[in-house]
């Protein structure tokens, strides 16, 4: 990936960029975000197959933000993701340039979101083998054994919110479940407790999730509350045709208006 | 104080276990579930794990479960009547497979948990454990319990700690307290007399790697560092640090009605989350992430030490291999311990 650390250096030279984000060797053999400011770090960018963090999360986090202009290393995953936050008017082409990284893993550079758009669309979101079989397995159970299925995979939750913080697309600064007047959601932990979040999380999800596991891969308890997003996914595919983040869609579960009057609305 | 130190054969484990049961405690043990482990009630001993370096989250919950009830309510014409709970439906418990990381972690729990306000609840829970640690014999990148204090082989919390004399070999038991006796007691042709064995070329080797002193040092002068800020950017303000962490103590108070009663629970908080320190007004005293990583970091370095006379970390690298974005700690104490004031 040298023409990668050749391009994040240009940008910060020039100061076309103030951050680029990024991946760098982590622990054992793990990857992880790097912020790169100053062009002689931009030599630890590195990028391969288990660069899989979506970075996308981070480019509505204030602290990275509040840097200035950013460039992102974007696989399609996270290009997918900026489509979407787009739409929601949370980035733009003022405030973020991207990086992309195709399937074959070249590095093309796009002039704007439209052009990443545009990129996005040659490729249909397509739920791996693995989970599609998982999720037929679930459709086929009978409505008990799937209460089973979900109250025994999902006891063990400890509502960390790890898998909101990864999801580039949770970027509430006041979440549903930390409400407390009213109280929407229960805070304990417990069986009705978990449900309620991960039912309303699958929902403000619907329409918006692209599909790029972050959230599961994030869970340290490895609970596959991916194949809830998934069956969303599936839904809406059959529901109203195929699926793609797009700038200028309209969206699927909800409306948004820039001037709301509602100030919990970012 | 010479230990008292038996041999347990490796297949005599199983009988114990049923030996406990018939006694009638309950056992969490560590089992695996979608390839991570955790503690959980075992009702047989077939299943239990034996095949980790640590364990996903540690066994505090044995004694500050997640979520708790502290008390009940009603209310009716004459007003509100409280309840608290029956503390003697707390059952007996053995801690099965615990690693000294953790059962260090007991007492620095403890410490919080008894600071001004002696906490009934807790007190009562942890008189009611009886801690089986097992002594590690492999650890990984993560591990760091020999630059806080600890050894892959420390007695320190366990009421009998279990050495594996390689693998598949039979224990070491070091009976430590008056409760391992009691568990002597109850099975004691499974506890051979033995001469001196010395467990510690059965142990990992695990490096020092700092001195936390020096970063007891070092934190007092930090407080405005640029540090936590670098330190911080890639955090994504979770709870997961703190859940899996023996030490992390941090609760909220919520309460939950069902029409005219209700009851008071006690849930797991993190200083990790935007809203952990929210006032009512709006204002919030800690706003960025990096104020909250601080918190994290000083809280188990300079605040613990200063106040209660133990550190906040028992090495056990758990937060680390928990961290969705690989915040490594060892790295970022290490790094503290690096610059030059
Ligand atoms: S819900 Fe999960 S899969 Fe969907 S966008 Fe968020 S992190 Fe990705
Ligand atoms: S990351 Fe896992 S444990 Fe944490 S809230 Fe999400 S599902 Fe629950
Ligand atoms: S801070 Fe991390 S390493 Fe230290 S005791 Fe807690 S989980 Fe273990
Ligand atoms: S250090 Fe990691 S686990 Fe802890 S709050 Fe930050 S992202 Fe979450």
């Amino acid at each position: 990936m040298d023409d990668l650390r050749k391009r994040a250096k240009e940008l910060l030279e020039t100061s076309a960029v103030k951050v680029v984000i990024g991946y760098e060797q982590g622990t054992a053999n793990k990857t992880r975000a790097l912020f790169v400011e100053k062009a002689e770090d931009a030599d630890c960018l590195i990028f391969d197959s288990r660069c899989v963090q979506n970075l996308a999360t981070y480019v509505t986090k204030r602290e990275v933000k509040d840097k200035g202009k950013m460039a992102i290393t974007a696989t399609l995953p996270v290009m997918r993701s900026i489509i979407q936050l787009a739409s929601e008017f949370q980035v733009n082409d003022n405030n973020l340039l991207v990086l992309g990284i195709t399937p074959e893993s070249k590095l093309v550079e796009f002039k704007n979101l439209s052009e990443v758009e545009t990129f996005v669309h040659q490729y249909q979101i397509e739920i791996d083998a693995k989970n599609k079989e998982m999720l037929d397995k679930i459709a086929k159970m009978t409505q008990a054994e799937r209460w089973k299925f979900w109250i025994d995979e999902l006891s063990p939750c400890f509502k960390c919110y790890a898998c909101r913080a990864a999801c580039p697309m949770c970027y509430c600064h006041r979440c549903t479940v930390d409400f407390n007047q009213p109280q929407w959601i229960p805070v304990p932990s417990h069986e009705l407790g978990n449900l309620e979040w991960h039912i309303m999380r699958a929902i403000h999800l619907t329409g918006r999730c692209i599909d790029c596991d972050a959230c599961y891969n994030a869970c340290p308890l490895a609970i596959p509350i991916n194949l809830l997003t998934k069956r969303m996914l599936e839904d809406v595919k059959i529901n109203f045709g195929s699926y793609q983040p797009s700038i200028k869609a309209d969206h699927l579960m909800s409306t948004y208006k820039p001037d709301d009057k509602e100030n919990f609305i970012q | 104080m010479n230990i008292d130190k038996r041999l347990v054969r490796k297949d005599s484990l199983e009988k114990l276990f049923d030996i406990l049961k018939q006694n009638s405690k309950t056992i969490y043990a560590p089992f695996s579930k979608n390839s991570k482990v955790s503690f959980r009630e075992a009702d047989s001993f077939s299943g239990i794990t034996t095949d980790y370096i640590q364990t996903t989250q540690s066994s505090k919950e044995v004694a500050f479960p997640r979520n708790e009830k502290i008390l009940n309510y009603s209310k009716d014409k004459e007003g509100m009547k409280v309840k608290g709970i029956d503390l003697n439906d707390i059952p007996e418990v053995v801690l099965w497979g615990v690693r000294p990381c953790d059962t260090m972690g007991i007492g620095e729990l403890s410490a919080i948990f008894n600071w001004d306000y002696k906490d009934e609840i807790y007190n009562n829970r942890l008189s009611r454990v009886t801690v089986f640690g097992f002594s590690c014999s492999k650890s990984d990148d993560y591990c760091f319990c020999t630059s806080v204090g600890g050894n892959p082989g420390n007695t320190q919390g366990s009421d009998i700690l279990f050495t594996q004399l390689g693998e598949n070999g039979d224990y070491l038991a070091e009976i430590l307290t008056d409760k391992g006796s009691s568990i002597v007691s109850i099975s004691s042709a499974l506890f051979e007399k033995t001469e001196n064995i010395e467990k510690e070329k059965f142990l990992a080797e695990v490096p020092a790697r700092f001195e936390r002193e020096e970063i007891r040092g070092k934190l007092e002068k930090f407080f405005d560092s640029q540090l936590w800020v670098e330190q911080s950017l890639k955090c994504i303000g979770c709870g997961a640090c703190a859940y899996v962490c023996p030490t992390c103590a941090c609760f909220d108070i919520q309460d939950e009605a069902h029409g005219k009663s209700g009851s008071r629970v006690r849930c797991w908080d993190s200083c990790g989350f935007s809203t952990f320190t929210l006032h009512t007004s709006g204002h919030n005293p800690r706003e960025v992430q990096s104020q909250r990583w601080r918190q994290r970091i000083m809280h188990k370095f300079l605040i613990m030490p200063d106040r209660l006379s133990v550190y906040g970390c028992t090495g056990c690298g758990r937060c680390s291999r928990a961290c969705p974005v690989d915040m490594n700690i060892l790295e970022h104490l290490i790094s503290i311990q690096e610059v030059s004031l």
